[in-house]
Formats: C-alpha cells, structure tokens, sequence
C-alpha cells in the first residue's frame, strides 16, 4: 500500500498503487478542493504540491508518491493566509472558482522559486484554464501576492475565517447590544 | 418599469419569531406574468431573511451559482432595504424548491430583472416592521426613527436598539403590504452600488467542498458511464461479465441518458467503490450499440446539405416585409456574402455530474444544475416518482454557460441510484464523455445580400438561414428572430430559413442565438459600411437614426434606439475611435461591434495585432454597456463583462468547433476542443457603464455577442481579408 505525506499527515492508501493521486486524494482521503477537469494534464485543475513542485495529480500515480510529501489546496495554509489566496481574494481573480485551488498551487510554487515574476513568467508559470476569463486579473492577482511575499504590502481583503464574535463586534457595532458610538466601522474591503 | 416583473398586490411578507429569539421573516411574492411560473399569478414564498439574537442576519440565497455571482447579488439587494452592515450578513444557500421559491434558475441574464424590486422590497418591508416595533415601544411616531446598520435610532432621545432586541415585538407588527413600502431613494444607497466579493469567495480559495463533484457522503459509491457514441443509438446488447469481475465494481446499470423516449437505454453506468475503477472498468465493457441509420450525420454532410439549400428557395419565411426584390432592383450597390459558425460545446470546467441517494422511495440529489426545478419534472418523469419525493441541495456550480439547464445528469444518477439503493452514488462524466455528449450549440449558415442607395443608405436586406429542426420548425438554440438588427430599421427585409435534420441534442450556449447572429450580422454590416464608404459606428448610428422605441415582436423584446446610440458614441469616445476607414493591410487594425441581447446594450472596440505567420493577439478590448440604471456589484459586474468577452474570444479565434463523423462526436479533450489559455488573452478589456432610467439587467451574456464581429472587423482592418467563417482561420479569410 502506497504511504506519503499528504498536508503533513502521514497516509497509507488502500488503493490500487496505479491509482493517481487525483482520484486517492478526492475519493479516499476526502480532500476534494484538488479538481478533476480533464484527467490529461492539461487544465491544472488538479494541481497540487509533490516535494515543492507544482504538479497535475491526474498524471502521477500513488505508486510514484511513495514516501513524498504532498501539500494540497487543504493545506496550503491553515487560515487562508498564503499570499496568493491573499491577493486573489483582494483582486477577485475568481468566478466560478473550479479552477482556482489549481492556480493558486501553481502560483505558490512560481513564488516560493521566485519573488519578484515578471508578467512573461506568470503567464508561463501559470497555464491553468480558466474557463470563466479572469486572466485579465491573475497577473495582477500573481504580481500583488508577490509583493506580499516580499513583505512590500500587506492585505487586509476579507475577515479571516474563524473570526470570532467579539473581534467582529469591533468592526460591526450593531453585532453587540450596546455599541460603542464613537468609532466609525473599519474598512475591511469586503 | 418593467412591466413584466412587477410584483401584484397579493405579495406580502409574514414575520415569525422562532425558537431562540429567532425573527424570521418570509416574503410570498406574486410575480405577475412571469412566464416562467406558467403565466398565472402563483403565490410563492420568493425569499427569506432571519435575524438571530446577536443581531447577525441570515439571508436566503435562492438561485444557482454558477461564478456569475447571484449569489452575493440577490442578497444584497435585501441587505440594502433592511439597512444592516454588509458584514452581518450571512448568506445561506436554499434547497431548490420551485413551490416555495419559484423560479430558480440561472438564465437568460433574468435573474437580476425578476428579482430587482422584489428582492429590495422585502428587505424594506422587514425595515420597516422593526421601525414600527421600536417607534411603539418608545412611544414616539415612526417617522422619527431612523436605522443604520441593523440597529433602530431615535436622535431627539438619543435611544437605539438593535434590531435584535425588537424581534419579539416586530413580530407582533401586522406586515406592510409589499408594493406599498417606500424605497430608499438611490442617493441613500451604502450596498447597492458598492463591490462586494462573492461570498463563497474565502472558502474557494480554502479548497472547501462547495461544488457538485465535491459532494461526499459516508458510504459512498461513484459512477462512471459509458454512452453510445451516436446520439440517439440505444444498447443492442451488452457483456459485464469481465466488468463485475474486476474488483470495487458493484454494478452495471443500463440507463437513459434523458435523450430517449422513456423505456429506451442508450448509457451503461458503471457502480464501483471509486471512481477511478469504474472509469479504468469501461475498457472491459462490451457493448453492440443499435445505430439504425444515425451514421449518415456528419459535419460534411451538413455542409452539402447546407450548400443544397442555400442555392435553392427557403422552405419558409422568418420575416418578409416590404418587397426585397425591388429594393435590391432599385439599389445603387448590391453586396451578397456567405456566412457560417460551427456546433459548438460547452466545456464547464467542472464535467457534469450528480449525486444521488435513493431511499425508502425517495430520491435526494446534489445537483450542480442551472435549472433543477426541470430537472425535478424529468427525474419525476423517468422514475415514476412524485415530485415531492424528491429534494435536490442545489451545490455551486463549477461552470453554467447554459450546459447545466439541461437535466441530463440528474435523470440519469437518479436510475443509478435507484438500482443501488440506500447507497450515496456519485456519477461524473470523464472529460471525453463530457465534451461528447453535451447539448450544442447549433451550427448555421447564412447567404446575406443588401441593397444600398445613391446615399450610401441600406435599404433593402435579404438573408437565407440554414439551420437545424424538423417539421419547419428549429430545433432548441437555432431560432432566429424576425427583429434581428438592423430588420426593424429597412423598409424591404426578407428572412428566409430552411432546417436540416440532426441527431445531435442542441442547447443554450452563453448568449444563445446572439453569439452567432452577431457575428453574422455585425461583420456583414462593416461590409455594408465599407461599400458606403463609413466606418462601422457611423453607419450603425446613421441606421438607428431618431431616437425612439421599436416595438416588441414575439419573444423579442422592445429596442430603444437611444440608448443603443448612446452605448456605440460612448465607446467611440472611450476607445478614441477615430473614424477612419483602414488604409492598408499593416498588421494591426481595430474593429467595432454592437449587439442588444438579453435585455443589454453593448458596443465595443478591438485592437488586434495579425502577424506575418497569421497569428493573432488582440491586445485591448473597450466595452462600453447599458444594463440600466443601476450596476449593482461593480467588482463582480466588471468580471461578468471580461467574462464574456474571452469567452466570445474563444468561441471565434482558437478553433473552437464540434465535428461529427459517422453519427458520433470528433472532439474528446482540450487537445481537440481548446479553451482560452492566459496567453491568448487580451491583455486588457477595460469597462465602462452608462446609465439609463430602466430597472437593471443581467450580465451573464450580452456583453458577449458584439466581442465577436469587433474581432473579424479588427481583422479585416489588419489584414485586408474578410472572416466570413467560425473558427477563423486566415487561410480560409477572404483577401
């Protein structure tokens, strides 16, 4: 039975080895955010993280992940905080969002090799389809979590998750029955 | 206002308080005439908006999303009226459920128009109940109170309150008849107007399991299927033998793909403990498939039969006004041209798939479906099953583009599930299945002639359309309006049709009709203008003339001639357009194009750079568009609008085509089939609303249409030739 590392968790699969890790991941580990769109390597939907590389899960088979170290859209980051989920959150780089976690993964791999991409090695880095167009916004989306990266800006695009009352009460007076009158909301960006 | 969607005096809204100090208020909203609620005045819970204990509100959101972004709309048009923070509002997706919430469907661009006032004047109603409450229990007149971000305020005694604290009393307030609630004035608006992202925005980016593929239940079993290649082919006979051998299969079910009168099975699904086994289990499958004479469909013979009727008289007429053939006598220049498109697929980037549980005679399904009150009728249909038997979770949609109206895979995991029942089924169509059995867009052809006087002016125009229907009838998405611009405008106009048979299903396709007709009808028109010797725009503008209302014919609606005047001399404003014709063949050209479809006006301006090898890289899109008078969520309207011009994009200049040989489909993948990769795209669609006095429309599609003809033209002014042809391919252009 194939046994790798997936989102830091170690996993044995009781699958066939020839599995590929797209169906492993979807089917028997529940981590559903890697897509299945063509099943040839050819739309980056199912893109995920082997070793630090950005890879189409459709094409590798659990056998050839064995003992490797798999980060998925899951695990990417535990509270959404990854630069590029960031920044494509800030610029909606997103419609209907089937192809996202694929380019997100593809532009966290671009990042982690290179912090300052020019839009020529975006656009190279990143050939996921998106059939919905938000291509005219993912360059921007790309170049603006790089410079988050960089610690050039910082984002404050939406609450994050988990946010708890009390925290939101701050921002939102009519969250608490006897709000403070003084202070005008902050902007979140929402 | 517009008419049509005017809710009746029977609308009204109920309020309740639930267990744990819960206000839950219920909208029953008339819709007057809305043909899509079978033209009578159904009563019908349209919406609901709950305020819990800690002020946050839970707001309903009722239609499919599909990326278009409905889902963050609607409720902001609630959220607005009631005047809470944006940031208090939650927003829970409904089950589909026609009786409770009528139409739910994402179509046509209409969910904005239908749900416009409806949806504003329930938030208002519920506003103005809690004004009531806490104006009764200050002792102090209603007029006097004031709300901001769900709280109540008296300013001369300086007491607030949230809206919370007056659930119990506002439950009490006898509810204001809908259409009687006053509106906040535009200029008081803090949502309506503003970018919001979507709401389900944070937990794409967390890759949570929000689409229909994404549904998991315990027990789970998966579906892969193997479909006769040939349209309406049935299962002769079939061998599983080798298939239930291999190990995780469960079953075999032969099924209707919904194509198929009832009783008739053209699909075998295959049950496995995964999906990957069912799909690698197809290889072991043997099928004889009943093909009857369907192998004589094919992509060439069309284009003979096409041909045939395109040199002989029309079977029918579309529209015959005045006397073409004078006109055409009388003409000082005559310009004739051929035009055509091809079958096109939708290609969703999630396949269609469903899920389905059928258990103690009740079927539960996760549909990914535009349209799943159709789909309940079908699945009632196939499985002789009540339609309150069956409840459908509608899930987000990783792509609509008009694929996901049809029903298809809803009927078809219901007859899976039902032979595997007490087990979740979840069936997905692999890519290639996907591809070649969708609903397409159909294929057509047009000879167009027109006359022009000594002026330059049109005055006669002649088209014969070829495309696909029985019995002098077209076939879904092959229907062409007798008001197709510029009909309305010319004194003699004749549109001849003639229909060739298919096997081939066909279907809505984002912007349907109006992305090939305004292809058609945009490029022959820079023609026209160039054999009058004016720039496109300058010709539209000199067509439409006077401004004034052209009335509605059939299922056309009326054109306001100003308002398409205005979109087309805004965007010659924006993009510079400077009025010239091309000079020469330099590589580089601009090209314009209008289109009003769907309810919008949309002219807009192409910048395209042809290279010596004949490829093609358009590198600056203008758009300028008139949806109304409002653009609700300008973030995500913008999108829309980029949207859909890659999209028209991909449509016409990356080879897109379907081609059929021997009854079955060519295309399989993204390899035969392409989308828009990043690198072919603009780099740049900049956009611009204007602003009319007409309650706002839909943006899933007009801005589509016009993208098209704006490419050939800006093609014909790089290179000199003419793409009379979809896909383009220059080596088919004419020089």
């Amino acid at each position: 039975m194939p046994r790798l590392t997936v989102n830091d968790r170690p996993v044995e699969f009781d699958m066939d080895p020839q599995t590929p890790l797209l169906w492993a991941l979807r089917d028997a580990a529940n981590l559903t955010g890697t897509k299945y769109g063509c099943g040839e390597g050819d739309c980056g939907a199912c893109t995920v993280l082997v070793d630090g590389s950005a890879l189409r899960s459709c094409l590798i088979t659990l056998a050839e992940c064995e003992g490797r170290f798999v980060v998925t859209i899951e695990g990417l980051s535990s509270d959404r905080s990854h630069p590029v989920q960031q920044a494509m959150v800030a610029e909606q780089a997103i419609q209907c969002g089937f192809c996202t976690p694929g380019i997100v993964i593809n532009g966290a791999a671009l990042l982690a090799r290179n912090s300052n991409p020019s839009e020529a090695e975006i656009r190279q880095a990143i050939p996921n389809l998106c059939r919905c167009g938000v291509y005219p916004r993912l360059v921007r989306a790309i170049q603006r979590a790089a410079a988050v990266a960089r610690r050039e800006e910082t984002i404050s695009a939406a609450p994050a998750p988990g946010i708890t009352r009390e925290d939101a009460a701050r921002a939102v007076p009519a969250m608490t029955p006897e709000p403070d009158p003084a202070p005008e909301p902050v902007p979140t960006g929402q | 206002m517009n008419a049509p969607f005017e809710i009746s005096r029977r609308s009204f809204l109920s309020a309740s308080l639930l267990a744990g100090a819960v206000l839950s208020f219920q909208a029953r909203l008339a819709l007057a005439g809305d043909g899509a609620t079978g033209g009578e005045d159904e009563t019908v819970l349209n919406a609901f908006v709950r305020i819990n204990p800690d002020n946050s509100v839970i707001i309903g959101a009722k239609n499919p999303e599909i990326g278009q972004g409905v889902k963050t709309m609607l409720p902001m048009l609630i959220a607005e009226e009631l005047d809470v923070d944006w940031d208090q509002v939650h927003i829970e997706q409904t089950l589909a459920d026609d009786k409770l919430y009528g139409r739910q469907s994402a179509g046509g661009s209409r969910s904005t128009p239908v749900n416009w006032l409806p949806m504003r004047q329930t938030g208002a109603a519920a506003r103005q109940m809690l004004v009531t409450a806490a104006a009764a229990q200050w002792g102090v007149a209603p007029a006097s109170v004031t709300t901001a971000k769900g709280m109540v305020h008296h300013e001369p005694s300086g007491r607030s309150a949230t809206y919370a604290s007056l659930a119990e009393a506002a439950s009490a307030i006898e509810p204001p008849a809908l259409d009687t609630v006053p509106l906040k004035p535009d200029d008081s608006f803090r949502i309506i107007g503003t970018s919001r992202r979507g709401v389900d925005t944070p937990a794409i980016l967390q890759g949570k399991p929000l689409f229909g593929i994404d549904t998991e239940l315990p027990g789970m079993v998966y579906a892969a299927i193997e479909a006769c290649p040939v349209f309406l082919g049935t299962i002769g006979s079939f061998d599983d033998a080798a298939v239930k051998a291999i190990k995780g299969v469960i079953a075999v079910v032969p099924i209707n793909s919904g194509i198929l009168p009832k009783g008739k099975f053209d699909t075998l699904a295959i049950v496995a403990d995964s999906w990957w086994t069912a799909q690698q289990a197809r290889s072991q499958l043997k099928v004889e498939w009943d093909l009857g004479d369907l192998k004589q469909f094919s992509t060439e013979a069309y284009a003979a039969q096409a041909d045939a009727a395109l040199e002989g008289a029309p079977q029918g007429d579309i529209l015959k006004k005045g006397d073409v053939e004078a006109g055409l006598a009388g003409a000082v220049k005559t310009v004739s041209a051929r035009y055509d498109y091809p079958f096109l697929a939708h290609c969703t980037l999630e396949p269609q798939n469903c899920t389905g549980l059928f258990e103690d005679g009740a079927l539960t399904l996760w549909a990914p479906s535009q349209s799943p009150g159709s789909g309940r009728r079908q699945v009632s249909d196939i499985l002789d099953l009540p339609q309150d038997a069956i409840t459908i979770h509608m899930t987000r949609i990783g792509g609509g583009f008009g694929r996901r109206l049809m029903a298809d895979y809803m009927v078809q995991v219901a007859q899976i599930a039902r032979a595997v029942p007490g087990k979740p089924v979840k069936m997905i169509y692999a890519r290639a299945d996907d591809v070649r059995h969708d609903y397409y867009r159909p294929a057509g052809w047009h000879a167009l002639t027109a006359g022009l006087d000594k002026d330059g002016r049109l005055v006669a125009l002649r088209d014969h359309f070829v495309s696909f229907g029985a019995d002098g009838q077209p076939i879904r998405a092959a229907e062409m309006e007798e008001t197709e611009f510029p009909a309305q405008l010319l004194p003699d106009v004749h549109f001849g049709v003639s229909y060739l048979a298919t096997n081939l299903p066909t279907g809505w396709l984002r912007a349907p009709t109006s992305n090939a007709m305004a292809f058609v009808f945009q490029s022959f028109l820079d023609e026209l203008a160039e054999a009058a010797g004016v720039d496109l725009p300058t010709f539209v503008l000199g067509l439409l003339g006077e401004d004034r209302l052209l009335p509605a014919v059939g299922r056309a609606p009326q054109f306001n001639t100003g308002r398409a005047r205005a979109v087309i001399e805004e965007v010659c404003k924006f993009a510079g357009w400077d009025g010239k014709r091309p000079t020469g063949a330099s590589g580089k050209g601009r090209g314009f194009g209008f289109y009003f479809s769907h309810a919008g006006y949309f002219a807009e301006v192409l910048d395209v750079a042809v290279s010596e090898a004949g490829d093609i890289v358009v590198e600056k899109v203008h758009v300028v568009g008139d949806i109304g008078s409002h653009v609700i969520n300008p973030i995500n309207a913008e999108s829309q609008v980029q949207g859909s011009v890659l999209d028209g994009l991909a449509q016409s200049m990356i080879g897109q085509k379907i081609d059929q040989s021997e009854g079955a489909i060519v295309q399989e993948n993204f390899d035969s089939f392409p989308l828009l990769r990043i690198e072919t795209a603009p780099r740049e669609v900049v956009v611009k609303f204007v602003t009319s006095p007409y309650p706002p429309t839909g943006l899933g599609e007009p801005a589509l249409p016009p993208v098209i003809p704006a490419l050939t033209n800006a093609i014909y002014a790089a290179t000199g030739k003419r793409v009379r042809s979809l896909p383009i391919s220059l080596d088919n252009a004419v020089a």
